[in-house]
């Protein structure tokens, strides 16, 4: 019986003909009770699991997904990790989140493959430079890395970008922060939900929520597919479809969902190192290990929920790659497909206690989601472990759409997710 | 591309039209507490399937009321903007 992964291992079950590995996770039958439950098998569900055991010694948890674990918008982003935000709270937030990363392979056992190989994001006219200028000013203020690069230095870190003269989009310059990359998504998802299970959380797929049980004013379990849960506190992580479930628990949420596409090309030869995002055309591209381009764009602009995406979106953000980088006009695409995000007028997170007292949240990330799981993770599971806020998801409560103290980061880094 | 259907110009692309919220989001009266004015200005229904919405056709500039499907994007009706978005 293998379950630790090292070197060792390998090679022992290399001679033991490959017969002694164990699932990752458990899938245990439902138990009446438990301690928390967490709705969502996405990463942020699955981290929080895993820091409530963890961290706070909270084991009697299960995690109910209604398809199957990491299936969502945790198997459908483009897998960057990057923290380049501009509010003191933001960089708290997604810092914690880089930082977590970081150390996740090594904290996991489990090889989430974090290529830190940087990303730089293009200006195109000396306005967007100042204002880029601003934004690295200010991360560096807060203490993230930033840099502003020159146009020869985006020449060195992507020298296939289109510097022709008459480029659509020229480059004046550009945002660099070194310690962006890219992680392997699956393995994030797969990673968490293999550490909870060895600490004892109960992992169950094809588990569908259809209410909630409320008693005296308070959340106290849910009814599923799958039979009947109770629990004291109950933590929601299921992005897009956050509104879904707030209409059953008699709550309204800021959030409007959407589509968000990507697409990957066939695999070629290495031809670009690093994570390229134009705010031009709002295209991104990295390469991922196996050769093929990933490519990202902006958000639909018709609030769905069908995962499949429109053609007009899809149309402008080739579009837009190929001014890009024209050598690309010879790849085929391999793949498409949206996920649904769950977009908030202010482009940062919801965390904090539900209208619904006992009932938290973890929502409202929007396009951006993936790069903060370990923090989302982290944040949930002090919330459901103690019932107060951590000091960096204190901001981030739904009361700030009451009091007005929004943290707009569409205004503030540009990002408008 | 999906055909959508302005009621002053017939069906037209689906990229000629914006979002503008959900029908019967009405602006509150007089003098009301910041948690009805946070209602009004972020809670939304978001519902998964049949929604009323109001949209706008940038080409004649005309707001009105789009009945759809959020997940099969099926337009159902499209109607002129009514009273209180009736």
């Amino acid at each position: 019986m293998t379950s630790r992964y090292s070197a060792f291992s390998l090679f022992k079950e290399g001679l033991a003909g490959q017969k002694g590995w164990v699932p990752a996770w458990r899938s245990p039958e439902p138990k009446g009770s438990y301690d928390a439950i967490i709705i969502g098998g996405g990463g942020h569900g699955l981290a929080t699991a895993y820091y409530l055991a963890r961290t706070h010694g909270i084991t009697n948890v299960a995690v109910l997904e209604k398809g199957w674990i990491g299936g969502g918008n945790t198997g459908r982003n483009t897998t960057v990790v990057r923290s380049n935000y501009y509010y003191p709270e933001s960089v708290a937030l997604y810092g914690l989140a880089h930082k977590l990363y970081e150390g996740l392979s090594k904290e996991l056992n489990y090889n989430v493959m974090l290529s830190q190989r940087g990303m730089v994001t293009l200006c195109h006219s000396m306005n967007e430079l100042e204002i880029a200028a601003r934004t690295v000013n200010a991360m560096q203020i807060n203490g993230t890395d930033a840099e502003l690069y020159t146009p020869e230095d985006v020449r060195r870190v992507a020298p296939i970008y289109n510097f022709e003269p008459d480029a659509r989009f020229p480059v004046f310059g550009g945002v660099w922060q070194g310690r962006a990359g890219t992680a392997r998504h699956d393995a994030v998802a797969w990673g968490y939900a293999r550490g909870a299970s060895r600490l004892g959380v109960d992992i169950i797929q094809n588990c569908e929520v259809t209410d909630f049980i409320v008693e005296g004013g308070r959340c106290r379990g849910v009814q599923t597919t799958r039979g009947t849960m109770r629990a004291e506190r109950i933590g929601m992580a299921v992005a897009g479809h956050s509104s879904v479930l707030s209409a059953k628990a008699g709550f309204r949420l800021p959030i409007n969902s959407y589509a968000l596409q990507a697409c990957v090309s066939e695999p070629v030869k290495p031809i670009l190192d690093t994570v390229v995002l134009s705010p031009g055309p709002g295209v991104y591209v990295s390469q991922s290990d196996k050769g093929e381009m990933v490519i990202g764009g902006a958000l639909d602009r018709i609030p769905s929920y069908g995962q499949r995406g429109n053609l007009p979106t899809l149309e402008g953000v080739i579009a837009g790659l190929l001014e890009m980088f024209p050598a690309f006009g010879q790849l085929k695409l391999m793949r498409q497909w949206a996920g649904i995000v769950d977009v908030v007028p202010d482009s940062s997170p919801i965390i904090g206690e539900s209208p619904l007292p006992g009932l938290f949240l973890n929502c409202g990330w929007g396009t951006g989601g993936f790069k903060a799981i370990p923090a989302g993770g982290t944040l949930l599971a002090h919330l459901l472990a103690t019932g107060r806020h951590h000091d960096i998801s204190r901001p981030f409560d739904l009361d700030r759409f009451v009091t007005g103290r929004l943290l707009d980061e569409a205004a503030g880094s540009g990002i408008a997710h | 591309m999906q055909l959508f259907n302005c009621p002053f110009c017939g069906p037209r692309d689906e990229t000629e039209f914006h979002f503008g919220g959900e029908a019967g989001n009405l602006r509150p009266d007089g003098d009301v507490p910041a948690e009805r004015w946070a209602d009004y200005l972020y809670m939304r229904h978001n519902p998964k399937g049949p929604v009323r919405e109001v949209w706008v056709h940038g080409n004649c500039g005309e707001f009105f009321v789009m009945e759809r499907d959020s997940v099969s994007h099926t337009v159902s009706g499209s109607t002129t903007l009514g009273g209180e978005h009736a």
